[in-house]
């Protein structure tokens, strides 16, 4: 059941945080989109015997952190899952690659170490860059900038509708699962029983609702798409995606190499 | 099962980017052929189901733990494979980008370990083939346990793949599958019971939701033309083929397989040599033969030399499998007619 409520929050902390009006937000969701990519593109190609350049792309998300004025300690709580599955990836590096790689002092560093820490690390970074663009940018607008990308607009109405809905029925899902737990307290999850019943009226009644979204969607005009637009990239814009992108591929390319 | 981009290398998500970009446009041109805008808030919605459902835990019996829905099977037993597909991308999508649940570099690889194998697979080769003649109960649990389980362990199989072929973990090929696929096994299994349970209430309550109930005699009387015919089969199997071969196999190449590392850790050494007239004899005729030695051009050691290996030695092992085929086909109707 928290887990229903701490999903719902957490989609509406994003959203109101994306809606805002900064300067990052205003920033064309194409050049975000670009240079997110672009950067975590570069952050996961660093190789063990370079790890150190890793720490230069620091540069990108503690910048957007600080300019942007967004907590950086929110964007923390999202570590954890991405750290438990990177570290379990490469929690055996350590044993099964013990050449020396370096020294701290008179403690020899394995290179097995090093290519774990460098995992972490690489984690660390990619869910940053991926935080601070959805932090920024709302679901529509990057589904707009998708768009104007030529990505099909059926796949774009689907992932709006999508969004639009997820909220709705994490709701009721919670609901359901609260009203079970009232009858069946001190039970953890649903028996098996009630897994059919449970899960299957959460579907029909969603199914209902399908049929009702598009009978009133069609009153509204609606002919198989949404009308979406990200609107004319700036002057500002390219310039942003230009920055970022000689910057990350200078520091790629020379820094602590 | 959803992949952190720390987990790959970009070439690894690029080539992973494109397969599932392809499996997406082909979807997404045959849910616009069937032409029903009805279906569109169908997918949406489905796709928000899904999520929501993934919330809910259910109690595995015996083990103390709880399990939750992964949503591939149920999706596409509801909406057929090529909108599932789509409605399981916005999923993903979504879990990506607001959840940090799979990397934004990774989604190629999220999108065709769990939706393609969930939708394709488990809609097409399963639950179409075992709904064949008439949908009941017990063929509803079957298909659903089988399809889950099965689609899991090819979602699994390719993490490993990907992870290897990216060169972030230090685990041998077969250690890696070994703990990877047993462990996905009894997650199918429990997904499986779920959306086995979900699926026989939705035919004992609406059975007209499930995909494919309702148009068995209009499949049958479209004949073949509503199945992928053998030549598009053909056709994805050579798509596919050409890209694991062409693609991940200049990735994964410069490791050694789980065979030579056992020789490596064993022997010191992952080639073994042996004397002896019949050995040098039958090495000379292998030097003479081989036109690719070690998956490059002779005397070379390319990139293009690995990709072309690839290439060529997928052609003929095609090539072998139809002619076999064909000669097995052969001898077949013989028989039948020799029995008439």
């Amino acid at each position: 059941m928290s887990n229903v409520n701490n999903a719902v929050r957490e989609v509406r902390r994003i959203s109101a945080m994306a809606q805002q009006d900064k300067w990052l937000n205003r920033v064309h969701p194409l050049a975000k989109l670009g240079v997110t990519v672009l950067y975590i593109a570069l952050a996961v190609s660093y190789t063990a015997n370079e790890g150190i350049g890793l720490l230069g792309m620091s540069v990108y998300p503690i910048t957007l952190f600080v300019a942007g004025d967004i907590s950086a300690a929110d964007s923390l709580k999202r570590l954890r899952a991405v750290l438990i599955l990177v570290c379990a990836v490469g929690i055996l590096n350590p044993f099964l690659d013990t050449r020396p790689a370096g020294h701290i002092g008179s403690i020899t560093v394995s290179a097995g170490v090093v290519s774990m820490l460098l995992l972490a690390f690489k984690g660390v970074l990619s869910v940053l860059a991926a935080y601070l663009l959805m932090a920024t940018t709302t679901v529509e607008k990057l589904c707009s900038g998708l768009y104007s990308l030529h990505m099909p607009k059926l796949l774009v109405t689907v992932i709006l509708l999508t969004y639009r809905y997820i909220t709705l029925l994490m709701e009721e899902a919670g609901r359901l699962q609260q009203a079970y737990a009232l009858r069946a307290p001190g039970q953890r999850g649903i028996r098996p029983a009630a897994w059919g019943s449970l899960a299957g009226s959460l579907l029909l009644r969603s199914m209902d609702r399908a049929e009702t979204v598009y009978e009133s969607m069609c009153l509204r005009g609606f002919n198989g798409a949404f009308r979406v637009s990200a609107g004319r990239m700036r002057w500002s814009d390219l310039l942003y995606m230009i920055f970022w992108a000689v910057l990350l591929v200078l520091v790629r390319l020379f820094i602590f190499q | 099962m959803h992949m952190a981009d720390a987990l790959i290398v970009p070439t690894v998500a690029g080539t992973m980017y494109a397969a599932s970009a392809a499996a997406a446009v082909y979807s997404v041109k045959k849910v616009r052929q069937e032409d029903d805008a009805k279906k569109i808030p169908v997918m949406g919605v489905m796709g928000a189901f899904v999520f929501a459902a993934q919330m809910i835990n259910f109690t595995i019996p015996g083990t103390g733990s709880s399990g939750h829905l992964c949503g591939g099977m149920l999706i596409s037993a509801i909406l057929g494979p090529y909108a599932g597909f789509l409605a399981m991308i916005g999923v993903l999508f979504i879990q990506c980008i607001l959840f940090a649940d799979g990397g934004l570099l990774a989604f190629g690889c999220n999108v065709w370990n769990m939706a393609f194998y969930g939708c394709f697979a488990g809609a097409l080769l399963i639950w179409k083939n075992i709904m064949k003649n008439g949908v009941t109960r017990k063929k509803i649990i079957a298909a659903s346990v089988i399809g889950c389980v099965a689609t899991m362990q090819l979602g699994a199989f390719s993490v490993t793949l990907e992870t290897l072929a990216s060169g972030v973990s230090a685990l041998p090929f077969t250690a890696f599958v070994s703990v990877m696929q047993p462990i996905h096994l009894a997650i199918g299994l429990a997904e499986g019971c779920i959306t086995a349970a979900v699926l026989v209430f939705v035919y004992q309550a609406r059975p007209s939701l499930l995909w494919g109930i309702g148009t068995a005699d209009e499949d049958q009387a479209k004949g073949s033309k509503g199945r992928l015919s053998y030549r598009s089969m053909l056709a994805v199997i050579a798509a596919a083929a050409a890209v694991t071969a062409g693609g991940l196999s200049v990735a994964a190449s410069s490791f050694p397989d789980g065979l030579e590392w056992s020789m490596e850790k064993v022997a010191g050494s992952s080639e073994l040599e042996a004397d002896g007239g019949v050995y040098e004899a039958a090495q000379q005729i292998q030097d003479m033969t081989a036109v690719l030695p070690d998956y490059s051009f002779k005397d070379t050691d390319t990139v293009l030399g690995t990709s072309f290996s690839g290439i060529a030695g997928g052609i003929a092992v095609m090539g072998l499998c139809i002619g076999c085929s064909c000669l097995f086909r052969f001898f077949k109707r013989r028989n039948v007619k020799n029995s008439h």
